[in-house]
């Protein structure tokens, strides 16, 4: 778990967190690899973990029963992957594939939002990530929509 | 600058040799002047005017390399009446050309400095020459890096050339489309969302952006967010150019004409009328 700690202190998702609190969320970490083509998420899937991705490439996917996967977002090194996992019913809304060799830190969601209700400075300092997270997020949907490079 | 070709405007007839499919509607056209011509002189970031005898005449960026003069190389996207009759032109047929017009990328004003090359859709073949550049020179520069993005892998344009530039380890290319389906192996999601993902100093840092308005307009955003100076952000204007002189007043932003004070400004020299609506 001590090797943990400075890994998760260096991903962009949670700099600036105390040691404190880096050390709680260490206890809810772990080191995980994707090979090509795993998945990460599935839709429907209960949200037992979301990502801190440190290398690789991941896409996010919507299935479409007549055309297969559709790639709607690509997450990368420094990016958090899995969103509204603390949101009811808990669980994904998306599929999401390892593109390449994806090395990442998955967090027990249940274990850290018990954690979160135990000490909220952590909880909202978590908060203030994920709420940065999804507006950034959200934008980039926006951006797609809008046709960027239409013609 | 002044023009490679004697009287700025009239066209000289160009021969079509090559007409390569990029995409479903965009065409590269390689053209040879006629014989006895001199090599064309262009510098990257110019433009020149495309005359389909009989039909019209368009703006069209130059694409091709500005240290192989011998021929030269348009990329035109079947839209309109002229852009239409451009692609469909075949080998050895007659094009007229106007130019060169425009002021160039600043690419020789960075030596030692990071430059970062971001382009949208068919943005990307303005800004080609510019890379063709940096790269014939890249001992003088820092970190060099592509950013280039489109709807679908489908309309991406030079994917040969952007292929054989992710090989290069001294070029780090970016590519990314709004959508793919499953066997697309390289990023989704926006332009300006990969700026995150490159390399660079903010105070030595040049940015050369060419694309659709609304993707320069949230690019230069990040870029200002991340500490690149508004004088070192360059981005190519697309207006209505006809003359290619400044003397028609068809491509007036404000105070600049695009044919002449342009296609690339600065931003901190457009900014005003870049994010103004009503022009």
């Amino acid at each position: 778990m001590e090797m943990l700690e400075p890994m998760l202190a260096a991903h962009p998702f949670l700099q600036g967190l105390d040691s404190r609190h880096l050390k709680i969320v260490a206890e809810c970490a772990s080191k995980v690899n994707f090979n090509a083509g795993e998945f990460l998420l599935r839709e429907q899937e209960e949200a037992g973990r979301f990502y801190l991705i440190n290398a690789g490439q991941v896409a996010v996917e919507i299935f479409r029963a007549r055309g297969g996967p559709v790639a709607i977002l690509t997450l990368g090194e420094g990016e958090a992957l899995g969103w509204l996992w603390f949101d009811k019913p808990y669980h994904w809304h998306f599929d999401a594939r390892a593109v390449h060799l994806t090395r990442a830190l998955a967090l027990d969601v249940k274990a850290l939002m018990q954690r979160c209700e135990q000490d909220h400075e952590l909880g909202y300092a978590l908060m203030k990530r994920y709420a940065h997270l999804l507006a950034v997020q959200f934008r980039v949907m926006m951006l797609q929509l809008v046709d960027f490079y239409g013609k | 600058m002044l023009n490679s070709l004697a009287d700025p405007m009239l066209p000289t007839p160009f021969r079509v040799l090559k007409v390569n499919r990029e995409t479903g509607d965009t065409f590269t056209l390689t053209l040879e002047p006629p014989k006895g011509a001199p090599p064309f002189a262009f510098a990257p970031g110019q433009f020149n005017m495309l005359y389909v005898f009989g039909v019209g005449e368009i703006p069209i960026s130059i694409s091709g390399d500005a240290d192989k003069p011998e021929t030269l190389v348009h990329t035109v996207r079947a839209v309109g009446a002229v852009s239409r009759a451009v692609c469909g032109l075949k080998k050895g047929e007659a094009l007229g050309v106007r130019g060169p017009f425009g002021v160039p990328w600043p690419v020789a004003a960075a030596p030692g400095w990071d430059v970062l090359v971001i382009a949208g859709g068919l943005g990307l073949a303005p800004v080609r020459p510019a890379v063709y550049h940096l790269l014939a020179r890249r001992p003088q520069y820092g970190n060099l890096e592509l950013i280039y993005g489109a709807r679908t892998p489908e309309d991406l344009v030079f994917r040969r050339e952007l292929e054989r530039w992710r090989g290069r380890f001294d070029f780090r290319v970016h590519v990314t489309v709004d959508t793919a389906k499953g066997d697309w192996r390289g990023s989704v999601g926006v332009v300006p969302n990969l700026i995150s993902r490159t390399r660079f100093d903010p105070a030595q840092t040049m940015a050369l952006i060419c694309g659709p308005g609304v993707m320069m307009r949230f690019t230069v955003q990040e870029l200002l967010n991340r500490g690149v100076k508004m004088e070192n952000i360059y981005v190519s204007m697309e207006r209505n150019m006809k003359c290619g002189l400044g003397l028609c007043g068809h491509c007036q932003l404000g105070p600049v004409f695009v044919c002449k004070d342009g296609p690339v400004f600065s931003y901190d020299r457009v900014r005003d009328w870049f994010l103004m609506r009503e022009v």
